[in-house]
């Protein structure tokens, strides 16, 4: 099957004061249609310069990106975008909201029609009792939740999304993990996530990326998730797969995310003094597995 | 015998003509040395009920006694490690929690006092910053203080309401293991509220979850059956975790902890190609036609849980 989008030797050099500092170096990601494909790996590995770099809110320092046949130079509402906060604006309800967008993307369609898309999406959200609430009166959760449905909204060609539940508490991240599975597997967009939650990339997505340790960070392993969809939680946590693929994860950021790049895992990162953590063994092994890209 | 009884304890906010009932008839009992986590959503009233106990709210309904004694008020005898740290700024570590080390112990010499809170420093291996000021410590080394402050105190309980609830995922990873550690160490009897189930599972003998307010109760017993020593990635592998790890998730997502909305609703989604953008719009006059990615169909969605 073609490739729904192709991101060729990206690179990305930040100019610091002590000299230029290269984030990104030869990233290479091919993604099918309709695939859901999450970036994961420690802070500073330059996965969210990635996603912004598809987002067209930064530009690439070396190589291209290629959506749906088209390279991409800018933002534009063909990629729909869940940030970390949604970022909403405080005047308006969460309906005006989402109709912000959608009367710019389907400005053909009547009136009625613009509406009733951005009242679908919030309905399938969850908010079909919230629709004329401004964010100052719905709690984060809900704020994020609109978020969702805004990038859904657009019916996009891909969906980037930027640590999305970054800032919710662990219940309630569960639960708008289910929401957003519920709507992609109504709409299948090809999606790129960005996170360091191992079992949301597990829940989530049909491929995760492992990004190794930065500066020059770069792909170090690909893991393929077989769970057949639609998927639920509880199957998941069930099933003994889950939690092989869940330590092999684990296993990667906390040892090879570093021995892969030469150096030394950090067992316990913590602000006071603590030496290498002794559960840390050389178990670096296994070949890294480079990109076919 | 239990050491800490909630005993059909019930709270609520506001005037009575608009009020917000967060616990309803909540019962807890807790042995002594035990370590208890409550696990539940944001804002349906773990704090409330850790209050209860510390003595800065006072039930509706109910009682909660300690040690078989009416809990009346704040009391010294009860350690609160609170989610913002609550450190005086102005002051060092080492000054931070003398303050509370001669306010519970004035009768103690002076030398003796320094020594409990040199004692204190070192558990939580924080000697090298002995003097230095909250301002200059990372936020795990200020929750480090908080909780070497709550022990000095030598309390009865140790209430720790979202101790990591503020600080990032490998921080929160090693504090947790540290905290459960000098908790077991102490003996100490201690009541953990998180929203983390994994956190609870790590730290804490027994798990309470808590279901989603407004009238929050306390859910099944949930016992950790892992030994005291808890490695986060020998723990992945553990059957045991596992296992609890599922039903406890299993409990706070399912009907008992968040009672399923019914909504049922006829919606249209009109089946449209977005327009490009970059095609400049025509002119008044020319105005187009949506394009209809199947001309008929619009999708109607019936939204029963």
């Amino acid at each position: 099957m073609a490739d729904h989008v192709e991101i060729s030797h990206l690179s990305k050099v930040f100019s610091t004061s002590k000299g230029p500092l290269r984030v990104v170096k030869d990233f290479n990601l091919r993604i099918r249609q309709g695939e859901f494909v999450t970036l994961i790996g420690h802070s500073g590995c330059g996965k969210s310069t990635v996603l912004s770099i598809l987002a067209g809110l930064s530009d690439a320092s070396a190589g291209g990106i290629v959506l749906a046949g088209r390279e991409l130079t800018g933002p534009g509402p063909d990629r729909g975008v869940v940030f970390q906060s949604p970022n909403l604006l405080p005047w308006m309800s969460a309906l005006e909201n989402v109709q912000l967008g959608v009367d710019q993307v389907f400005y053909t369609a009547s009136r009625e029609e613009r509406r009733q898309i951005a009242e679908y999406y919030l309905t399938v959200v969850g908010l079909g009792e919230a629709l004329h609430q401004r964010p100052s009166e719905l709690s984060q959760g809900m704020r994020q939740r609109v978020g969702i449905a805004r990038a859904f909204a657009l019916s996009p060609k891909m969906l980037l999304l930027d640590e999305p539940f970054g800032m919710l508490d662990s219940l309630t991240r569960f639960e708008l993990q289910q929401v957003l599975l519920d709507l992609w597997n109504r709409t299948r967009l090809t999606a790129l996530m960005v996170t360091h939650d191992v079992d949301e990339a597990l829940f989530l997505s049909d491929r995760i990326v492992m990004m190794t340790n930065g500066p020059e960070a770069e792909v170090g392993e690909i893991l393929h998730v077989p769970f057949p969809r639609p998927r639920r939680r509880q199957e998941l946590l069930e099933n003994p797969e889950y939690y092989r693929l869940r330590e092999q994860l684990i296993e990667f950021l906390h040892v090879r995310a570093y021995t892969l790049k030469g150096q030394t895992p950090k067992g316990a990162a913590s602000g006071g003094g603590h030496g290498p953590s002794p559960t840390a063994p050389a178990l670096c092994a296994a070949s890294p597995v480079t990109v076919a890209a | 015998m239990s050491f800490l009884v909630l005993n059909q304890v019930s709270k609520g906010f506001g005037p009575p003509e608009a009020r917000r009932e967060v616990l309803r008839g909540v019962n807890l009992s807790v042995k002594q040395g035990e370590i208890v986590a409550i696990v539940g959503y944001s804002g349906a009233g773990k704090s409330t009920l850790l209050h209860l106990v510390s003595g800065l709210l006072k039930p509706d309904a109910g009682f909660v006694t300690l040690g078989g004694q009416v809990i009346e008020g704040p009391g010294t005898d009860r350690g609160v490690v609170f989610q913002n740290y609550s450190l005086l700024p102005w002051m060092t570590v080492a000054e931070n929690i003398r303050l509370a080390v001669d306010s519970v112990f004035p009768n103690w010499t002076e030398v003796r006092r320094s020594e409990q809170v040199d004692r204190y420093i070192h558990l939580v291996n924080l000697t090298h910053a002995r003097d230095r000021r909250p301002s200059e410590l990372s936020g795990g080394m200020r929750q480090r203080v908080s909780v070497a402050r709550a022990l000095a105190m030598d309390p009865q309980i140790l209430l720790l309401d979202e101790p990591l609830g503020a600080l990032d995922a490998l921080t929160r990873g090693t504090l947790q293991e540290e905290i459960s550690r000098i908790c077991r160490a102490s003996g100490k009897t201690v009541v953990l509220i998180t929203n983390d189930p994994d956190e609870g599972i790590l730290m804490a003998d027994r798990i309470l979850p808590m279901s989603a307010g407004p009238g929050a109760i306390l859910g099944p017993s949930f016992p950790v059956v892992l030994g005291p020593t808890r490695d986060r990635r020998a723990l992945n592998q553990d059957p045991r975790f596992k296992a609890l790890r599922a039903e406890v998730v299993a409990w706070l997502l399912g009907p008992g902890a968040r009672p399923a909305v019914s909504v049922s609703r006829k919606l249209t989604l009109p089946d449209l190609e977005p327009e490009d953008l970059d095609i400049p719009r025509p002119l008044i006059g020319g105005r187009r036609r949506p394009r209809r990615r199947s001309e008929e169909r619009r999708e109607t969605v019936d939204l029963t849980p």
